[in-house]
């Protein structure tokens, strides 16, 4: 795979339509202070690549994009729309749990430690939801699941369970069930890192797929390569800060900033 | 350090053959102990005050078949509201919601803080503490509905209410355990897919955590099979109350014990027979592949010592 990335938002940041914008993002856990402050805006298209040495933040704030952790200020906007609250006055007020859930239907998620249902075959992961929230009839969602299951490689797959297949192949049906319900964009919070080398490849390479196709990805990674290849914007972030983002090559051939080297040479 | 594999040889090797080693002292234990069983097994069948005459003669009678149903209908009832109780508990005890965590914690400590025996004689004698029962908001509202206690808590309802409300606070760790033991990782991919937490809970995290919670469940019904015999402070005709009643006509204590006794023993086997086959519909996904039945077992032993014609021989003939 060494094909460029032809996809449609080749042009300058700040040009294309924005899909999700972080405004001034807070966390705290207990005393301790995990973003300070973050800004962020995904267009449509775009492949966004986090990264920074673990402790930097990275993964809850994607973790506060649909809002599986709650935020202690600041905002994120999927098209334009509030998530996880909506403003009464100058006052956030938490959404009702339905209205958040029907957000969170919008956001496809991939987590490191893959998360699929382990009581239910490949199959009935991917179409459980599509059926149970979204009201597909399950004919139809089957037929999109095979096609999903087709796309990463795994069609014959579709009745065994998760624990009958190995991690690479977990992680791909994990992508699968996301792309089911045909999200918005997608979010992958390390998704190779709980892999053995050798399945490193098979997953990113449906991830390149993805991204070939015009899916807006963010993805927290430590794959540089993965950065370099298919990332239009690559985000460095160190102690709760965006410390420096750009295009892969400016930021990754030719950080500007100390620290975004130093954590550079360690990794590359 | 690397060494160069040298040509295997062109001849084939003899197949070596494992020869097990006799473990004698396993063939003493088991001398042994058989001894001593069979003569346990002997001294109770052939000693004439177990009366297997008696025994026999008993064992289908009207009031012991009557008793038994009963038993077994107070164990089904018992768990069934033990078991929703639990689960009600658990969920209220795992609740954000302070007060319903409270409830739900003091629930437990009090019905698993005090004897089963003090419960069913307590509620077998309400009336004595509510002579009227009324229902309606308290302090404020209008009393929907009332009535004498005497009348309405009969022996029946009370034994069930007690081994019931019992049964729950038991049940209730036992689902909590199981709920909690199911990783946090699927609430969260249930929550991304845009599940809402009671379809979550029910879809995703009940299902695995029946793997935790059915052994332990299996244990209570067994153990409540046995524990309605305590209801027969309440005149309950139950299994072992009827026996009771017989004996205590007849004076023959021994052989209508060892009737009761038989029928525990038989029903508590069909329950670990039943127990077996839920365990391992749970079990699916769980491990890679289900364990055996006990008929596959049994086939694949009889596979196992009959000529397989089409095995390939190796070795020697």
């Amino acid at each position: 795979m060494t094909t460029a990335p032809t996809t449609p938002t080749d042009e300058a940041p700040g040009e294309g339509e924005v899909v999700l914008r972080v405004t001034g993002l807070k966390k705290r856990f207990g005393a301790l202070e995990v973003l300070k402050g973050v800004d962020l805006v995904v267009e449509r298209g775009e492949v966004m690549c986090i990264i920074g040495p673990s402790g930097s933040g990275k993964s809850t704030v994607l973790r506060c994009m649909n809002h599986l952790e709650e935020m202690d200020g600041g905002r994120v906007e999927l098209d334009g729309e509030l998530i996880g609250y909506r403003m009464r006055g100058q006052k956030y007020v938490t959404l009702p749990e339905k209205v958040l859930a029907q957000q969170r239907t919008k956001m496809g998620m991939v987590f490191q430690s893959f998360n699929l249902f382990p009581h239910m075959t490949v199959l009935q992961n991917i179409i459980e939801s599509p059926v149970g929230v979204l009201g597909q009839n399950s004919k139809e969602a089957k037929a999109t699941a095979m096609a999903l299951l087709g796309k990463v490689g795994l069609a014959e797959k579709a009745d065994r369970y998760p624990r009958q297949l190995s991690g690479g192949q977990q992680q791909r049906v994990a992508i699968a069930r996301a792309l089911a319900m045909k999200p918005r964009l997608m979010l992958f919070d390390e998704p190779t890192s709980a892999l053995d080398p050798e399945l490193v490849g098979e997953v990113l390479d449906v991830m390149k797929d993805l991204a070939r196709e015009g899916l807006t990805m963010v993805v927290v990674t430590h794959e540089m390569g993965f950065a370099r290849e298919v990332a239009n914007w690559v985000v460095f972030m160190d102690g709760g800060y965006i410390v420096e983002q750009g295009i892969p090559n400016d930021l990754l051939r030719n950080p500007q900033m100390s620290r975004t080297k130093d954590f550079l040479s360690k990794v590359l | 350090m690397t060494t160069v594999q040298e040509a295997p040889p062109a001849t084939v090797p003899e197949e070596i053959r494992v020869k097990h080693r006799t473990h004698w002292g396993w063939w003493v234990v088991t001398a042994v102990v058989l001894l001593f069983a069979a003569g346990i097994v002997k001294t109770l069948i052939t000693n004439p005050n177990m009366q297997w005459d008696v025994v026999a003669s008993w064992f289908f009678s009207r009031s012991i078949i009557f008793g038994l149903l009963r038993t077994l209908e107070l164990t089904v009832l018992a768990m069934f509201f033990g078991i929703l109780l639990g689960m009600l508990a658990a969920v209220m005890r795992l609740s954000p919601i302070p007060i319903l965590s409270s409830v739900a914690w003091f629930y437990t400590w009090f019905f698993r803080g005090t004897p089963l025996l003090v419960q069913i004689i307590f509620w077998y004698n309400l009336a004595a503490l509510f002579p009227t029962i009324e229902i309606g908001i308290p302090f404020v509202g209008p009393v929907f509905w009332e009535g004498n206690a005497n009348a309405i808590v009969t022996p029946f309802l009370a034994s069930v209410l007690a081994l019931a409300l019992n049964e729950g606070a038991y049940m209730a760790e036992i689902v909590r355990g199981g709920i909690v033991s199911v990783d946090p990782g699927q609430s969260e991919a249930a929550a991304a897919l845009g599940m809402r937490n009671s379809r979550a809970l029910r879809r995703i995290i009940f299902p695995q955590a029946m793997r935790v919670i059915v052994p332990p469940t299996g244990n209570q019904v067994i153990s409540m099979l046995k524990s309605t015999s305590l209801v027969s402070v309440t005149s309950m005709p139950e299994l072992l109350y009827s026996a009771q009643l017989v004996y205590n006509r007849t004076f023959q204590t021994i052989p209508l014990l060892v009737v009761a006794s038989i029928w525990y023993l038989i029903v508590t086997s069909i329950l670990m027979v039943i127990q077996y086959y839920i365990e391992r519909r749970y079990a699916r996904g769980g491990r890679r592949e289900l364990p055996p039945t006990p008929w596959q077992k049994f086939k694949r032993m009889i596979a196992r010592f009959s000529p397989a014609p089409t095995t390939t021989a190796t070795g020697r003939a």
